[in-house]
């Protein structure tokens, strides 16, 4: 009973940072269409450059501020001068541009901080908490924390303010929403540096209890991407389904099972899933226009 | 019997019904023409007949066989072809290609045939291009074979598209709107084009706004109407028909049955 | 003589094969040559099925390792010679990708590339996580196949990167002139057909989930096939070569090169293969260089380099 718990807490963590690159998934697919596969970079970013400012003898809140606002600010760049360019270019492109931009981000980290792996002092200690025989660690609280407080915040933007308003609407109908006035190319920055923020501030939030280096975006943006179609890519609540249910998934499964197979698990499940539902659990199934 | 035949098919999206209990017959070497106000579920009618959509309700016949919701490409094997509202042109292919391509019921062979260039696999390409080429010079294209289809004008495509559905050698032909967008002259070549396959005995089901070329080519004239038939009969019969009228009307179109008539 | 373009772009290829030895200055650029052409040979399995039919695998690399790794396991617990191997590793490839393609061939854009990224993932994990199969992450060895030895008793007398580089070329050149032939047949015209649309394809006949099935299990055979070569020749396979980043390259060789030609497969093939072998000067740029050609490529040259080339040449020729 308490391995179970033990189980369901560490998947609810890890949970949670996959579903918050899902939603950055989502966010751009949404806007875009683009499904970015630099998305994982961002939570990189976050983390590295947090870990930077610390020890340039930053204040973590201040390091970890300027890491997402460096991210965000890399996350508009990339869409202005790789996404918009290729505006209108087939899947196959799209997802070479981005791999292309995921690996070249990898490579300037690599060069302007380091090649080392690091890890972020836990935001309020490192002493567990016990509940009914399981162990929680405080970092773990801040990230399912973290993960509630943007889900309702992004909630509150896309429905009670104009901005997300014309956000949804964008990604309902591009056409649309510009014969009414909105300005879609606003949307698309607005898009990416949303997503690259929620990337950004994932990565500040996990480092303490996974340690981060260069090369961790690519599986994180596996990870992501994997929860977002588990949960229909382009819905935000389908994200936050799918990265808790693949985080679990993935716990359950290097509990009881194997921790070698924990990433497999993910896969089968992706797979089994595209089959028995070939557009992810709340995906639409459009009709075919000839 | 009719060769095709339609009975009570229906469909709906989202709980809107798009097209409800319509039958008809065509006959070997006629022309039906599927009329009504835009919206009134014409494509929505053929993408039913030709497999693209599954019907709710209702029955196609081909030849007396229950067809309903078959795949068009075991449709096409059964001899039912058709063209697009919306071209489905293969951009990237030559014109000759395109048509080539309708003929792939007859030159398909087997795979390895075709990965290592085997003689017969080389005759059955030939034969086709062969073929392709008759028909490109019987809609006029003859000149832009090795062309990019990408590259021909809108009119142009329109033929192509007919050529190609003409390459399956079909005994049913769907037409979706074959002079949209099309000028007089092009309008011409089309109509004359339509007359020659039905005196071959083709039975040709057609969707079109010009109701000049309706008028002037149809046996039968099936009118839709928010989903509905509400009228069938030949063309006389029906521009007389004080429903249709109304439907016209009623619907605020421009398109006035009797001017062209 | 006017040479059709399959001519062409074999003798072109011919040439190429056979003059660049001339330009060799040491053995090791035998070894480099070999690699390219073993890239190219999966990335011409790449170009059948994303060039001609359009389809994308992120997984393919799969395929590879099975290749690879059959040529490892089937003469150690078979006793099948070496190069039978190879025929043995294709032939399940393309039973896997039978098996595999049914299923995965119905999802369309970037469910397929979820799906095949899946596939290829857990190919790669298998092959690390089962070491007593395997050899786990270290990989296995491979035996040597022999066939050197052989030449050698006619009298043909090799290096083995030499022996490796004619080899490989031998199965690229026939692999290319399959390709070619596969184009402009009945077979290859479905796949460019349904490329181009579905729906009009489904209504001239083709059976669009076989055609594509087809295309699957054909460029599984081509990737496999690569696998056992590169196996052979390092005389090891590791999980590596089954791996993400693996898939990744193909694709991104086919697209660059242009993946809608063959040539133009080759070609990005071997620009990606030498690339890291000139970026070895200054290594730390070597992601930063890969990445940035990917985005300017595909943004500035989306057709990829070899079609893009060619518009260009016939633009001014007109």
């Amino acid at each position: 009973m308490s391995d179970l718990l033990q189980f369901l807490v560490s998947g609810v963590t890890v949970g949670a940072v996959y579903a918050l690159v899902a939603l950055g998934f989502t966010i751009i697919y949404n806007a875009s269409d683009v499904v970015n596969f630099a998305q994982g970079e961002f939570v990189m970013l976050g983390g590295m450059i947090s870990v930077a400012g610390v020890a340039a003898g930053l204040p973590l809140p201040l390091a970890a501020l300027i890491a997402i606002a460096l991210t965000a600010a890399i996350g508009v760049a990339l869409n202005t001068f790789a996404i918009e360019p290729a505006r209108g270019a087939p899947v196959v492109s799209l997802i070479i541009i981005t791999i292309g931009a995921s690996i070249f981000i990898r490579g300037v980290t690599q060069i302007v901080l380091d090649k080392g792996t690091h890890r972020l002092p836990s935001f309020s200690g490192d002493d567990p908490i016990h509940v009914l025989g399981a162990t929680v660690l405080p970092q773990s609280l801040w990230v399912v924390a973290g993960a509630v407080a943007i889900f309702v915040a992004l909630w509150l933007f896309f429905t009670r303010t104009l901005t997300g308003r014309a956000v949804l609407a964008t990604s309902n109908n591009r056409l649309a929403a510009q014969l009414v006035g909105i300005n879609t190319r606003f949307v698309m920055t607005l898009s990416f540096a949303l997503s690259a923020a929620i990337g950004a501030l994932a990565g500040v939030l996990i480092t303490p209890i996974l340690p981060t280096s260069f090369e961790i975006g690519i599986s994180l943006a596996l990870k992501g991407f994997a929860a977002a179609m588990l949960g229909g890519m382009g819905n935000p609540k389908g994200a936050l389904a799918g990265g808790l249910l693949l985080g679990l998934m993935e716990a359950l499964t290097a509990g009881y099972i194997s921790s070698h197979y924990k990433d497999a698990v993910a896969f089968f499940v992706i797979l089994a899933v595209l089959f028995a539902f070939p557009r992810g659990l709340y995906g639409s199934n459009p009709v075919e226009r000839v | 019997m009719s060769l095709l035949q339609v009975e009570g098919l229906g469909i709906s999206f989202g709980g809107v019904t798009a097209v409800n209990d319509v039958s008809f017959g065509l006959e070997t070497g006629k022309i039906v023409s599927v009329i009504g106000p835009n919206g009134a579920g014409k494509t929505t009618l053929f993408n039913m007949i030709s497999g693209v959509y599954l019907p709710k309700s209702g029955r196609v016949r081909l030849d007396g066989e229950d067809v309903t919701g078959l795949r068009p490409d075991l449709l096409a094997v059964r001899g039912m072809s058709r063209t697009f509202q919306n071209l489905q042109i293969f951009h990237e292919m030559s014109v000759l290609e395109n048509v080539i391509v309708g003929f792939h019921m007859h030159e398909r062979g087997p795979v390895l045939a075709d990965l290592f260039g085997l003689p017969g696999s080389r005759r059955r390409a030939r034969a086709a291009a062969e073929g392709a080429r008759v028909l490109l010079e019987r809609v006029g294209l003859e000149r832009a074979a090795e062309r990019e289809a990408g590259a021909l004008s809108y009119g142009a495509l329109k033929r192509l598209e007919i050529a190609r559905a003409l390459a399956a050698r079909p005994r049913v032909l769907l037409l979706d709107e074959p002079a949209a967008g099309c000028n007089a002259v092009e309008t011409e070549e089309i109509d004359r084009l339509i007359c020659e396959v039905a005196k071959t005995g083709v039975a040709i089901l057609l969707v079109e706004h010009d109701m000049k070329l309706v008028m002037r080519l149809s046996d039968t004239i099936v009118v839709l109407d928010h989903g509905e038939k509400i009228a069938e009969g030949d063309p006389a019969l029906v521009s007389r028909d004080p429903k249709v009228i109304e439907a016209y009307l009623g619907a605020g179109t421009t398109e006035a049955l009797h001017a062209h008539g | 003589m006017r040479l059709s373009p399959k001519q062409s772009t074999l003798l072109v290829l011919a040439v190429l094969m056979i003059a660049s030895p001339f330009f060799f200055p040491s053995n090791y650029y035998y070894r480099v040559g070999s690699l390219v052409f073993v890239n190219s040979i999966a990335v011409v399995g790449i170009v059948i099925l994303t060039g001609y039919a359009g389809q994308i695998s992120l997984g393919h690399a799969g395929f590879l390792g099975i290749g690879g790794y059959a040529c490892a396991l089937l003469p150690a617990h078979f006793g099948l010679p070496p190069a039978l191997a190879v025929v043995a590793g294709a032939a399940l490839s393309g039973a896997i990708a039978y098996v595999v393609g049914r299923p995965i061939l119905k999802l369309k854009g970037y469910y397929l590339a979820v799906a095949t990224l899946g596939f290829g993932v857990l190919v790669s994990m298998v092959l690390a996580n089962e070491g007593w199969l395997t050899g786990g992450p270290d990989g296995i060895k491979v035996p040597d196949p022999g066939l050197r030895a052989l030449l050698e008793q006619v009298g043909i007398e090799l290096t083995n990167p030499q022996f490796w580089y004619a080899f490989c070329g031998l199965v690229l050149f026939i692999g290319a002139w399959l390709a070619l032939n596969l184009r402009e047949s009945p077979t290859g015209r479905a796949l460019r057909a349904l490329h181009g649309s579905e729906v009009a394809a489904r209504t001239a006949g083709i059976d669009v989930a076989k055609a594509k099935l087809n295309a699957f299990v054909i460029s599984a055979v081509y990737a496999s096939v690569a696998g056992s070569l590169l196996a052979l020749q390092n005389r090891l396979i590791t999980p590596d070569v089954a791996g993400f980043m693996h898939s990744i390259e193909l694709v991104t060789m086919a697209v660059l090169g242009g993946a809608g030609s063959v040539l133009g497969g080759i070609f990005g093939a071997a620009l990606l293969t030498l690339l890291p072998q000139v970026l070895t000067v200054l290594q730390d740029y070597e992601h930063v260089v890969l990445g940035l050609v990917m985005m300017l490529v595909m943004i500035f040259l989306p057709a990829g380099l070899i079609p893009s080339a060619r518009r260009l040449l016939r633009g001014r020729g007109e």
